[in-house]
């Protein structure tokens, strides 16, 4: 159902105090393409929000982000009601951090991407998860999951602080801190800057 | 005949400037055929960086960086395993993160000079290069320090300069304002791009590819900012570049001489030295050592001689002093802030650097008589006679002006005669380098002239006479002119002429005659004006043909040329025979 004008504008008020790093026009924007996709979603859920495959669309065109696994996380972190369908809420709140989030959002964000099951912790077989087609030439005479297992042991070794053979945010976020480029270690899940 | 007592000083000496690294440096043999642990590590994470995707790739590099990079067994395992290569070949990719990752390795290890040569071998540079031109910042600061690093040796620099390297680096720091440098970012690409100019501004062809680039103005507007690590490679750069004319030119005329007196100030040693440098070279020019006085520059100069544990520093400012002294009214400042008795209380327990300074700026102190005195009653003449007894050829140059300067006081000559310091100068006459040669002879003039028993004390030298008499067979043309100078004083001694006379001075001279040279024309006049009072030797004279020649000296320009020809000519006219030389030679006319 379409929104009265002052129901709009309301709206967009709200979404610039509560997003942060956007401006009104650039929230009106966001507004009117969150529209823009409802149209083309299914009329699963009556106009409030859009689904699972148009998100993985939107992104995978607009930002050249193509890795299932990760696309999934992302939808999850942004489905903040865990209900399948991202509001225009959740769209322009998501989407703050994503784009101009400070590094102390990205950091939350990324990490709940890579916990894959949401226990707060990024596990051995997480990592694995994620890292499985990380090794594009194998040597001929390694078993092919050998080189991910020890790739998965560098990442630990490098990040988990507290040695409990899986990364906490407080291990994630020490890491980061410390050298920057390990803020995707396990993906990219940041559009890029180009 | 005279021992030339050896040496007992070590060889302190530092040398300020890197030493280059232009052959290949040699790899020392590492004990034992086993790879170390190190190597097998990197040949690990090697694996995910040629074989992994961007994800895989970062995150080896991050744990590479956890190794100590800094140990060459490190460094070494990294370039043995064929790391290396894959390292340069990641900066050629567009992924900015795996650039990033790789140049955070490569900026620690090529602090090894085998690696530098290889990262050079490999084509790193170029690459390198062309990352100054991307848009991330950290990106191009990595890249600008790491050539900073690699460039330490001259085919590196002539590298980055073939390539536009110097180019951009100059364009680097102008893209940014000197007054937003308070941004954390600005600083640090503003700092980095100052590192890769320095290091590259030593070749000589960079010096003038960085002028063309626009690069003067540039330092002269960076020279105002106000963060040491900025301002250290900058003064640096104009440090190294002062050492071309066209340079030393801008420096003074673009107001850098401010900049520099006033960072002399500074809290950081290092920088001070840099700007004491610069001026120690700049003021080769008069101009500029009126600058520096104008600035008052003369007295933070003459303070920094108290940090003399930080021996470049000392070197340094010693230099700055030392030129700056050529320029009377320095002197005079010099002496307001008894720079002079400082200076002499260096002139022991110091590396040669420094000792060559501090002797040349003592020497151009003497100019000022009462500074002659001021180094007697400090006790400075004893270590000055003592360093005639030093073997390097620039230490002695300077070391004989100054006793030469001393020597101009009677009093003086008393104390260096009795140190044995005449026979230790006319030792000198002996040593292979014209320069030093030269030097000691112009000092023995002011020595024979003012000893008391001047005549004694040089006879009392065995061979001595006969040493200075065939030093005017020398090619050297500075050597002829003091030798000649030193024989005009020693022949005012009856006694000495005639020994001279009987070792042949007087064919000597008049070989010498044919000669343009003004300053020679007039020593030789002098000398012979002095020799021609012993026996025979007018006639001698005109016999080996110095009469017609000496006529036409007095066609030069030179005033002191026509006073000392005149006076030979006068002693010359008493033989009969040169009265008709110099007629049929037209000296009437002239």
């Amino acid at each position: 159902a379409a929104m009265s004008r002052k129901g709009v504008k309301l709206l967009v008020d709200s979404l610039t105090r509560s997003a942060k790093h956007f401006n009104k026009s650039e929230v009106e924007c966001l507004v009117n393409l969150f529209d823009t996709l409802v149209a083309r979603a299914s009329s699963q859920f009556a106009g409030a929000g859009f689904d699972r495959t148009v998100f993985r669309d939107t992104l995978h065109s607009a930002f050249g982000m193509t890795d299932d696994v990760v696309l999934d996380r992302v939808f999850s972190t942004f489905d903040r009601g865990n209900n399948g369908c991202i509001t225009v809420v959740e769209w322009v709140e998501g989407l703050a951090v994503l784009l101009r989030g400070t590094l102390e959002e990205k950091m939350k964000y990324c990490f709940a991407v890579y916990d894959l099951n949401g226990d707060g912790y990024i596990s051995r077989e997480e990592m694995f998860q994620m890292l499985k087609n990380s090794l594009l030439i194998q040597p001929a005479d390694e078993e092919p999951d050998e080189g991910i297992k020890d790739l998965v042991e560098i990442a630990l070794k490098k990040m988990d602080y507290d040695h409990d053979g899986k990364l906490s945010f407080e291990d994630f976020e020490k890491a980061v801190r410390d050298e920057k480029l390990l803020l995707e270690a396990f993906g990219p899940c940041l559009p890029d800057i180009k | 005949i005279f021992s030339k007592a050896s040496s007992s000083l070590e060889d302190l000496g530092e040398s300020s400037s890197e030493t280059d690294e232009d052959e290949q440096p040699i790899r020392r043999q590492e004990g034992g055929t086993d790879l170390s642990p190190e190597y097998w590590g990197i040949q690990k994470l090697a694996k995910y960086i040629k074989g992994g995707d961007p994800t895989a790739t970062l995150i080896a590099l991050c744990s590479m960086r956890d190794l100590n990079l800094s140990q060459e067994v490190c460094q070494l395992a990294i370039k043995d395993t064929g790391c290396l290569e894959v390292l340069i070949n990641l900066l050629d990719t567009e992924e900015i993160k795996c650039q990033t990752g790789s140049l955070k390795i490569l900026k620690e290890i090529s602090q090894n000079a085998l690696i530098r040569h290889a990262i050079a071998d490999l084509g790193g540079l170029e690459i390198m290069v062309k990352i100054l031109d991307s848009p991330d910042t950290d990106l191009k600061c990595l890249a600008a320090e790491t050539i900073a690093n690699v460039a330490r040796f001259k085919r590196a620099r002539k590298t980055v300069r073939q390539h536009g390297g110097i180019k951009r680096l100059v364009e680097l720091l102008e893209s940014i304002s000197v007054e937003s440098s308070s941004q954390a970012e600005d600083t640090e690409t503003a700092r980095c791009g100052a590192l890769a100019l320095w290091s590259c501004s030593k070749s000589t062809k960079n010096k003038k590819a960085i002028r063309k680039a626009g690069g003067i103005p540039l330092l002269a507007r960076w020279l105002k900012c106000s963060h040491t690590n900025i301002l250290i490679p900058i003064v640096g750069t104009l440090q190294e570049c002062a050492s071309e004319p066209s340079y030393r030119l801008a420096i003074r005329t673009e107001g850098m001489i401010e900049d520099l007196v006033k960072n002399l100030s500074s809290e950081h040693e290092e920088l001070q030295m840099h700007c004491a440098s610069a001026i120690f070279k700049c003021a080769e020019d008069e101009e500029t050592r009126d600058l520096v006085r104008k600035h008052e520059g003369l007295q933070p100069l003459s303070a920094l001689l108290d940090k003399s544990e930080n021996k470049q520093l000392l070197a340094a400012v010693t230099g700055a002093i030392w030129k700056c002294a050529i320029s009377r009214e320095n002197v005079l400042k010099f002496q307001e802030y008894k720079t002079i008795e400082t200076l002499v209380t260096l002139l022991t327990d110091q590396p040669e650097e420094v000792l060559i300074n501090v002797i040349g700026a003592l020497a151009e102190c003497c100019q000022e008589q009462e500074n002659r005195g001021a180094i007697r009653r400090c006790g400075g003449i004893a270590p000055i006679v003592k360093l005639l007894t030093e073997t390097n050829h620039a230490l002695l140059v300077n070391v004989n002006k100054a006793v030469g300067g001393c020597a101009m006081e009677p009093e003086n000559m008393l104390i260096i005669d009795s140190l044995d310091g005449v026979r230790l100068l006319w030792s000198l006459l002996k040593n292979p380098n014209p320069d030093v040669q030269a030097s000691a002879a112009w000092a023995l003039c002011p020595c024979v002239e003012n000893a008391k028993n001047s005549g004694e004390m040089v006879r009392s030298l065995v061979g001595g006479l006969e040493l200075i008499v065939n030093l005017l067979k020398s090619k050297d043309k500075e050597v002829l002119t003091s030798v000649c100078a030193a024989i005009a004083n020693i022949a005012k001694d009856q006694e000495n002429l005639a020994v001279m006379t009987d070792h042949g001075v007087v064919p000597l001279l008049s070989k010498l005659a044919n000669t343009n040279n003004n300053k020679l024309r007039r020593h030789l006049a002098e000398a012979i004006a002095h020799c021609c009072m012993w026996g025979s030797n007018r006639v001698a004279f005109g016999e080996t043909k110095a009469v017609a020649p000496l006529v036409r000296y007095l066609k030069a320009k030179d005033p002191l040329v026509h006073r000392a020809t005149a006076l030979a000519l006068y002693q010359l006219s008493e033989d009969p025979n040169n009265c008709v030389i110099m007629h049929e030679n037209g000296v009437v006319k002239v």
